[in-house]
């Protein structure tokens, strides 16, 4: 047997829905297999049935030959198979030795030889050239670091199969680089790589085999050499994709949204967000760069009114925003797309259509007086569900039937449906898939060109980099810097975003 | 600031230990000696809850599992006039309802909350019901006299003449903090009880590890129970005792999860009770009983206020573990 892995015909049901359906592939030592496909094409659930994570329905998983068990996950790393996952599995409150060693501990007469394991977390961090400090506590370490732990836990036990589940998602464009990197070095050593993403322009520069996965279906395998970005892309959606997004040159008018001097604390009390000043003028996209946890989501909350201010004012067209006010910003004419649109976006319990009045339902023509105007309520629902391409069968249906990127969509529709002054979009295509991301990133910029001011706060950077018109990074609740669009260089900002100088 | 707190607490105690005993020594050592015995059934009791929520499970039902063991303990003792079997029927039953809770908690999933009260109204419920009188036990646990140390002076007093479940308890406390801290299973618990699921991809069972913490936590809650009905007072009485699993959770939090940590509180918890009878007793001070036997309650709730949002308790506690997540 040649092959590291072999999948036949793996199938897993999560209720009705066909998570896997009768797939295969293998992963032969030495080659690095993407596995790409959109959110909920059944990605996470294939390598997760690999790993025991997951136990499939029917269908057979053969490490180097032998036939594993289902959902066993012992005896999959016994078998020689390392994960890392896409939250990392490690635990925050301890060093990275501890994480290292759990569930394989060196021991002598039954304690555990600390001194021994952190000798080898050294040597293998070594070993592998990345660099960890064998007593950092995690809670501590950014994520790019955190995730090199991931890596070394899974070295540790002697992988001859890596599987990385959307390793990228929350690296900044050096850390992506340098994890890439790290897959071929690995490769070159004989690990068979076995990696998720929906980033295109990573499994051009890595993989050797591309298999596309679309709804829980084995579409296609290619490879780099053979495709295209473009071509991978219709493969995964299964129809064309505009991959970059076509808008004209931006023709911004007065200053609509002005930040000065704000200052906002996060959750541990921590300053956050610290002295910040900047405008965003009508008719244009001022996208916020950066890697995620450096003050983004206090930023947007603070100017929303979600969350204290606690020096600083925000202006909205001449006038003062109050502090802690969401309805005011409200009918101020901000519109807010959160970031965490199960949390703040909907009520899942509720319909669509209500979920689309949901900042709106006492106002004209929803309400009158006191009294709700539900009519007006399921007529504006079944308008925006076609409007905004939402799939449902009915807008009377609840909010939690929907899919992510159609939940997505309905945040989105009732938030850009009225005529808004300014836009504050928080991750706007946060676990969307291809097409939907597509259809928003017009939404956004059909919003710009009515005259909007948009604050767009993305951590993805090429999201920032192809819809807006000036870019902001921040880095450490500071901007760091300031891009129009066009003189904007990508490996700069990645630099800024990572916290260099400018 | 927490760390000085405490330093201070250990200086003054020591302070006025050198004090009394300069005043009074038999009485003095005979204070702290009482301190120690109306400390440890809240440490073993605290150890239950650090055995459980270490690993992320809540159990609220340490009264109940205290309560029932003490029953059982001391009329299966009774009936068969033989303690050992009794203390071994204690340990037992604890076994039984930490498996209970386990089952509730762990398999079922049930909001921990609740089973915990289910343990503890189940408890109430069936040792008043099955109460009768005119049972008693043929003695209670001896004490033992510690050789060599038992003549020391100041020290002897102190440690010598406790029961065997004081000086087993005492042992399996530091026992417990060791195997926390040094040993692969407490590592493995530790993480359990923070992030279940780094736990489960590194081939740690969840479940099976939950469900053994939690069923040996019974079983020191069962001892903790004998000790009361066997080796303390050597009765059993409806309500018997009188929310000293509740104030275990506080002396837990006050230790800060650590077996050791909490055994220093529930020393601290004694030493006050102690000290209060032993004013009464010489009539230094003139308070109604009643406030006295509100002393542990009192402290419960200031040392509840005082370290509300200060610790930070395992991640995971009170959450079941869901494996597969789509």
């Amino acid at each position: 047997m040649s092959q590291l892995l072999e999948i036949e015909n793996l199938t897993k049901f999560f209720g009705s829905v066909h998570a896997n359906d009768q797939i295969s592939l293998s992963v032969a030592p030495g080659e690095i297999v993407a596995l790409l496909g959109e959110n909920g094409a059944g990605k996470s659930t294939l390598v997760k049935s690999v790993f025991g994570l997951v136990k499939p329905d029917s269908g057979t998983i053969k490490v180097k030959g032998k036939e594993i068990p289902y959902g066993d996950t012992a005896t999959a790393i016994t078998n020689g198979v390392g994960m890392v996952h896409q939250h990392f599995q490690l635990v925050p409150v301890m060093t990275v030795t501890e994480n290292l060693i759990l569930g394989d501990e060196p021991t002598s007469t039954g304690f555990i030889k600390m001194r021994k394991a952190r000798k080898d977390a050294e040597e293998i961090s070594e070993r592998f050239g990345l660099a960890v400090n064998p007593d950092a506590v995690i809670e501590d370490l950014p994520v790019g670091m955190a995730q090199r732990v991931e890596i070394l836990k899974a070295l540790r036990r002697d992988v001859s199969l890596l599987i990385l589940d959307e390793p990228t998602a929350v690296l900044t464009p050096q850390e992506t680089d340098e994890l890439l990197e790290v897959l071929r070095n690995l490769a070159k050593k004989g690990v068979g790589v076995l990696f998720i993403t929906h980033k295109l322009r990573e499994v051009m520069a890595v993989a050797d085999r591309v298999v596309v996965l679309r709804n829980g279906k084995l579409v296609g395998t290619t490879s780099p050499k053979e495709s295209s970005e473009a071509k991978l892309a219709q493969m995964m959606v299964g129809r064309e994709v505009v991959l970059d997004v076509e808008k004209d040159i931006a023709t911004p008018g007065q200053a609509a949204l002005i930040v000065s001097g704000m200052s906002v604390l996060d959750d541990r009390k921590l300053e956050a967000v610290k002295a910040i000043s900047f405008e965003v003028k009508s008719g244009e996209i001022l996208g916020i760069a950066g890697v995620e946890g450096n003050g983004q989501r206090e930023l947007v909350e603070a100017i929303c009114g979600m969350r204290n201010r606690i020096s600083g004012s925000v202006r909205l067209l001449g006038s003062d925003l109050p502090n802690l006010n969401p309805k005011a910003a409200h009918q101020a004419g901000i519109s807010h797309i959160p970031e965490d649109r199960e949390k703040h976006g909907l009520v899942s319990s509720y319909s669509i259509a209500e979920n689309l009045v949901l900042n709106r339902y006492d106002e004209i023509p929803f309400a009158n007086g006191w009294l709700r105007n539900l009519s007006a309520v399921s007529d504006n629902g079944a308008k925006l569900v076609s409007d905004f391409d939402i799939r449902t069968p009915s807008a009377s249906l609840p909010a939690s039937s929907l899919s992510g990127g159609n939940k997505q969509k309905t945040v989105v529709a009732r938030e850009l449906s009225q005529d808004r002054k300014v836009v504050v979009a928080a991750q706007p295509t946060r676990g969307v898939d291809v097409g939907s991301i597509e259809f928003i990133h017009k939404q956004l910029i059909a919003a710009r060109d009515k005259g909007a001011a948009i604050l767009l706060v993305s951590a993805e950077l090429d999201e920032v980099l192809s819809l807006s018109d000036r870019i902001a990074v921040i880095y450490g609740g500071k901007i760091v810097a300031t891009f129009n669009s066009k003189s904007a260089d990508r490996a700069e900002i990645g630099r800024l975003m990572a916290g260099s100088q400018a | 600031m927490r760390i000085q707190t405490r330093y201070l607490v250990a200086i003054f105690s020591l302070l006025a230990f050198a004090y009394f005993y300069s005043r009074d020594g038999l009485v003095t050592t005979s204070v702290v000696y009482t301190a120690i015995q109306f400390a440890l059934p809240l440490a073993l009791a605290a150890m239950v809850g650090v055995m459980c929520e270490r690993t992320g499970v809540v159990n609220i039902g340490i009264e109940g599992t205290m309560l029932i063991s003490a029953f059982s303990a001391f009329f299966i003792g009774a009936i068969v006039q033989d303690t050992v079997i009794g203390l071994v029927t204690g340990i037992a039953t604890g076994m039984v309802v930490g498996l209970l809770l386990a089952l509730m908690s762990v398999s079922w999933k049930m909001d921990q909350i609740i089973a915990g009260v289910i343990i503890n109204i189940m408890a109430a419920g069936l040792t008043s019901f099955l109460y009768s009188q005119n049972y008693s036990i043929p003695s209670t646990l001896s004490p033992i006299d510690i050789p060599i140390i038992g003549t020391w002076p100041i020290i002897g007093p102190i440690i010598s003449f406790h029961g065997p479940i004081t000086y087993f308890g005492i042992l399996f406390i530091i026992g417990l903090w060791v195997a926390l801290y040094k040993t692969p299973w407490g590592l493995r618990s530790r993480a359990v009880g923070e992030h279940p699921s780094s736990a489960d991809t590194a081939g740690v069972s969840v479940i099976k590890l939950r469900y053994l913490n939690v069923t040996l936590a019974g079983a020191v809650g069962g001892l903790a129970g004998s000790y009361l009905a066997l080796e303390a007072v050597g009765i059993f009485e409806r309500g018997f005792t009188a929310g000293k699993g509740f104030t275990a959770l506080a002396i837990m939090i006050f230790g800060r999860w650590n077996p050791l940590g909490a055994f220093a509180a529930a020393i601290f918890f004694g030493l006050a009770q102690a000290v209060t009878n032993q004013l009464m007793i010489d009539e230094v001070v003139q308070i109604p009983q009643q406030f006295i036997n509100m002393l542990p309650y009192v402290l419960t709730i200031a040392i509840l206020a005082i370290s509300a949002g200060k610790v930070r308790p395992p991640a995971a506690e009170g959450i079941p573990y869901e494996k597969e997540k789509a």
